[in-house]
């Protein structure tokens, strides 16, 4: 379970810098919500898998989950987001004022 | 009291800044009341300092500031910062009278005096500092309002240059200092200089003496114009002449040599502190002279003397002998008396007869009887002529040469030296006054010179006075002062010494005869001496290490750096991104190896796999593949996209992690309803626009390299134990938080000041987004879409009835949230998802009817509940967000445990919901632009 767990962070991320990198702000805004993904599951499973149990602290539960890495975990959900938002209003405003959907100037571009 | 007045000293001049701004605004006269009485307020609280002074007492005054960095707002006062400040703030009042008469009538002098009295400010800091960060600091001060008083005509290029040349060699002799004075610190075990003082013995007997020692020097010998960085100081000539009036007599450049009298006692004692400093003052000292000789510019003469003046006060600090500082310390004063009235002299003929060239300029004497009786005494004083102040102090440094021991012949050099030097000075003192006052009649001048205005000359009558006061009753004017403040240097007793004008016939007697009789002849020899000089100008074309030559090397190393710029900086944003990522693994990289274990697997057992988690992974491929594969055609890739986060969904509920994927659940419909949005204005002939992407293998090896980076990381975390502050959390959720939702209660409780600014964060990318997209007119790609209105007629039939109840599931989440999953995220976003499913469903006619909410209102309103929560524990005398709780029994819904946290996830709540309001209508309020839908 660990090693799947590792490989679909790894493979997560290596889409997500792939994609990150093109030249289009449309790819770019797809590979930001990718590593998004792959950083929360990271974060998240620093809590280890081997815990059953949801961290409600009710009668009778034992063995909770790691409620630490959960709780930050939730708050970057939310914030990316808000920066995966501001990213499309950036590319946008972009091409509202340049008139292109690319990263770069045109000059680089077309390298 | 002290303290107060110890602290009035310093920040006096800064307290009248505005004043002077606004006298300015006023009138010119205003500005000059303004500034002298800024000086003399300084002075004044040095008069009520004084006594105690005088009665031994070292006063401080010590306010932490950065104690972990080891800087503290630290002042002193003893002897020497007290002759310092008597410097700054008496020949500074003379400056601003001076100032007032010579500086044109146009100028209002508000920026003249502020910047002036900024100058004497970082001075006073440096003299007064007790925290010899603090006069790092200070030393900053001074160089950077150096740079702007002598770039005062700014407009004018010849003042620009030598003002960049200053401020980059003293600046940079700055950078010296400060790194010598942290190693000093280290050494000594204390920034406070009343400890280091003491702790001299530790500090020469440190292996890093040496470089310490040098760092320090340089900061001195930048400053202070020593060779070979004196080139600054003919150049900072360009400044106006109250300027260097006050720079180069008084202050800036004694700016270096207060340093090595106030290290002396430390620093001091040692064959390398002789040699550096000693040899360094010499060379100056005579090689200033020399230079002096040959400036037809009666300006750039007085510069080149200032650099003689100041070596021949680093080689008498450098000597060792026991009178020898005494010595310096007394030349100190007595050089910034007469050469701070030469300056004043040499700006009324600058002033009068409109050039400063004597080739032109002769005869003054006749024309100005008095102004020229000032200058000669005052130059009479700078060659050393018996009954003048400088006569003084050179036969003492005179006689501290003889006194010194060398081995051998050596004895004979110091001696040597003084005497050349000497002689040099009477020349080019000879030179001053014999062109400018004799010399027959001025030629081809630009105005007809007369005597001065009355108060213009007032400054310089005082100074020539105290020249005069100095030559002939020396013990009465300065014994006292004098010995104070060379007590403050030696940090021991000072040694029996006496002002007189008659010790006797001795050794120094006949070097100063020696030095006035060769300095006549000299003169006297001028011709042969010109043309001497103008052949060894010709064999030593550029001069090595000029002020051209480093202009030519500062405008070298300019080219050379954007040169460099610009073949390494394609100003391209993929560009910066790869490298960041290579950057990123190489570090990574790094600290693995780097780590003492290296092992991939730790030691836990592996799980086992099982159906659900293969599915989910075979989704994942899927849906990875399909986003990349698509990337760039728009909604295909959102399709997989949207089952990638599925699948994280999948991953969060498999793990035990229900708030995560309630959240992650709303998240993915809002990120996908945006992008959606977005996607319409994106331009759709993508692929046939793409250009030929070359940097794709490049791209892909970075994320091959990064990805298993990563795997192998989450691997070897997952596979080893640690210990967390989990623990603490979980026993203390129900007792301590009143919630048995421990994620919750972290979120609102124990990591509520992280909450509150993550929230905070959120709605400043939502204001970013309305920010960037106000006013921007967008037009869609051509699209089929037919009018909403008329498009989903069964999801708007549906979509009606369902609010309310979308909305009570919302407030029932949020109910829950501090005891089961849910809470404020969630329910934010549950209600902002159904607002927005009515909009879309409705179309634009009922968005265009229904997005008059004002979003940021509620936005704000939701951070303001959130804070004031916070705020409120504060009333009740807890910590900033603390909270408390209690339990109450509610009719039908039984026993309910009610923590104040709940306000403050009732602010997350309203800031969740708003931000993602305001997001998706913005992108929805752009849709209104479209022509025709």
């Amino acid at each position: 379970m660990e090693i799947l767990v590792s490989i679909g962070v790894g493979l997560l991320f290596a889409g997500g810098i792939f994609l990150v990198l093109r030249p289009r702000s449309f790819s770019v805004v797809l590979g930001f919500t990718l590593i998004s993904y792959a950083v929360n599951i990271l974060v998240f499973v620093a809590g280890l898998l081997d815990r059953d149990t949801p961290p409600l602290f009710l009668p009778g539960a034992a063995r909770l989950a790691d409620p630490l890495p959960q709780a930050l975990v939730l708050t970057a959900i939310v914030i990316g987001f808000g920066m995966t938002a501001y990213l499309v209003a950036l590319s946008l405003r972009s091409l509202g004022e340049h008139g292109t959907d690319t990263v770069d100037s045109d000059r680089d571009a077309g390298e | 009291m002290t303290v107060l007045l110890l602290v009035a000293l310093l920040v006096l001049p800064l307290l009248w800044l505005p004043l002077i701004a606004l006298a300015a605004r006023h009138s010119r006269r205003a500005a000059g009341f303004a500034a002298g009485a800024a000086m003399l307020s300084g002075l004044a609280a040095l008069a009520a300092l004084a006594p105690q002074v005088f009665a031994g007492q070292v006063i401080t005054a010590t306010l932490p500031w950065f104690p972990e960095w080891g800087l503290d707002l630290a002042l002193r006062l003893d002897g020497l910062g007290l002759l310092f400040v008597i410097l700054i703030d008496g020949i500074g009042l003379l400056v601003v009278l001076y100032a007032y008469y010579y500086m044109p009538e146009a100028d209002r002098l508000g920026r003249f005096y502020m910047l002036l009295l900024g100058f004497a400010a970082g001075m006073l800091g440096i003299v007064l500092a007790e925290n010899i960060l603090l006069l790092v600091l200070a030393w900053e001060v001074t160089s950077l309002a150096s740079f702007l008083l002598i770039a005062y005509k700014f407009r004018e290029r010849e003042a620009r240059i030598p003002a960049r040349t200053a401020l980059a060699v003293t600046g940079g002799g700055g950078l010296a200092l400060l790194a010598g004075m942290i190693l000093l610190g280290k050494m000594s075990g204390s920034f406070a200089l009343s400890d280091i003082l003491v702790r001299g013995d530790i500090v020469r007997a440190d292996p890093l003496y040496p470089v310490m020692l040098v760092l320090v020097l340089l900061g001195v010998f930048t400053k202070s114009a020593q060779f070979p960085f004196h080139f600054w100081l003919p150049g900072a000539m360009a400044a106006p002449t109250p300027v260097s009036a006050y720079l180069h007599s008084a202050t800036l450049v004694k700016a270096g040599v207060f340093v090595l009298a106030r290290f002396y006692p430390v620093l001091s004692g040692t064959e390398l502190w002789f040699t550096l400093v000693t040899t360094t003052g010499a060379f100056t000292f005579v090689f200033g002279a020399y230079r002096a000789l040959f400036k037809n510019d009666f300006k750039g003469l007085l510069a080149y003397s200032t650099i003689s003046h100041l070596g021949l006060i680093v080689m008498l600090f450098g000597l060792g002998t026991a009178l020898a500082p005494v010595a310096a310390v007394f030349h100190i004063i007595n050089h910034a008396v007469f050469k701070a009235s030469l300056f004043m002299v040499a700006g009324i003929v600058d002033h009068e007869c409109g050039t400063r060239d004597m080739r032109r300029v002769a005869g003054m004497f006749k024309v100005m009887p008095i102004t020229a009786t000032l200058g000669i005494l005052a130059a009479g004083a700078m060659a050393g002529v018996p009954f003048l102040n400088g006569f003084l102090s050179k036969e003492m440094f005179f006689a501290a040469a003889v006194a010194k021991p060398l081995p051998g012949l050596w004895t004979w050099l110091l001696p040597a030296i003084a005497t050349v030097g000497g002689i040099l000075s009477v020349g080019y003192s000879a030179r001053f006054v014999h062109d400018v006052f004799f010399n027959g009649d001025a030629v081809d001048l630009p105005r007809i010179p007369h005597e001065p205005v009355r108060w213009i000359r007032l400054p310089v009558e005082v100074l020539v006075g105290l020249v005069l006061l100095v030559g002939l009753l020396p013990q009465l004017a300065l014994g006292p002062i004098l010995r104070l403040a060379s007590g403050a240097v030696l940090m021991a007793p000072v040694p029996p010494f006496t002002l007189a004008l008659w010790h006797g016939f001795n050794l120094p007697l006949v070097m100063s005869i020696a030095a006035l009789g060769g300095g006549a002849f000299y003169y006297l020899r001028r011709e042969t001496l010109y043309s001497f000089h103008a052949r060894l100008t010709r064999l030593l074309p550029g001069h090595g290490l000029d002020a051209v030559a480093f202009e030519r090397a500062y405008a070298g190393a300019a080219t050379a750096a954007q040169a460099i710029v610009r073949a390494i900086d394609h100003q391209s944003i993929r560009q910066y991104l790869a490298l960041l990522f290579g950057l990123a693994i190489a570090l990574a990289t790094w600290s693995w190896f780097g780590a003492a274990e290296t092992g991939l697997a730790g030691p836990l057992p592996l799980a086992a796999v099982d159906a659900p988690a293969l599915f989910a992974f075979a989704a994942l491929l899927i849906g990875l593949g399909g986003t990349l594969w698509f990337h760039r055609s728009g909604l295909l890739a959102l399709v997989f996209l949207s089952v990638i986060g599925l699948v994280a969904v999948l991953v969060f509920v498999r793990f035990a992690a229900p708030d995560l994927a309630l959240t992650q659940v709303a998240v993915e419909v809002a990120t996908i309803t945006l992008l959606v949005l977005a996607l319409r204005y994106l331009p759709r002939n993508i692929a046939a626009a793409a250009p030929v992407d070359t940097r794709r293998w490049r791209d892909a090896i970075l994320a091959a390299v990064g990805g298993t980076g990563t795997a192998l990381l989450c691997y070897a975390m997952l596979t080893r134990p640690f210990e967390t502050i989990s623990g603490f959390y979980t026993a203390q959720a129900l007792p301590g938080g009143g919630g048995t939702n421990v994620v919750n209660v972290i979120l609102v409780d124990f990591r509520g000041f992280d909450t509150l600014g993550e929230i905070a964060v959120l709605a400043m990318a939502a204001l970013g987004v309305q920010a960037l997209l106000a006013g921007l007119k967008l037009t869609p790609a051509a699209t089929n879409a037919r009018p909403a209105e008329t498009q989903f007629i069964m999801l708007r039939m549906m979509m009606q009835p369902l609010l309310p109840l979308a909305l009570a599931v919302a407030a029932y989440i949020f109910l829950r949230g501090h005891n089961l999953p849910g809470g404020g995220f969630v329910a934010g976003m549950i209600a902002a998802m159904a607002l927005m499913m009515q909009y879309i469903a409705g179309g634009a006619a009922f968005a265009e009817k229904h997005l008059r909410i004002d979003y940021i209102r509620i936005l704000g309103a939701g951070l303001l509940i959130a804070a004031a929560t916070g705020i409120a524990s504060l009333a009740f005398g807890a910590p900033f967000l603390a909270s408390a709780h209690a339990g109450i029994a509610v009719p039908v819904i039984g026993h309910v445990e009610l923590a104040s946290a709940m306000i403050f996830d009732l602010g997350i709540l309203l800031t969740v919901f708003a931000a993602l309001m305001l997001i998706l209508t913005e992108l929805a309020v752009l849709r209104r632009h479209e022509p025709v839908l």
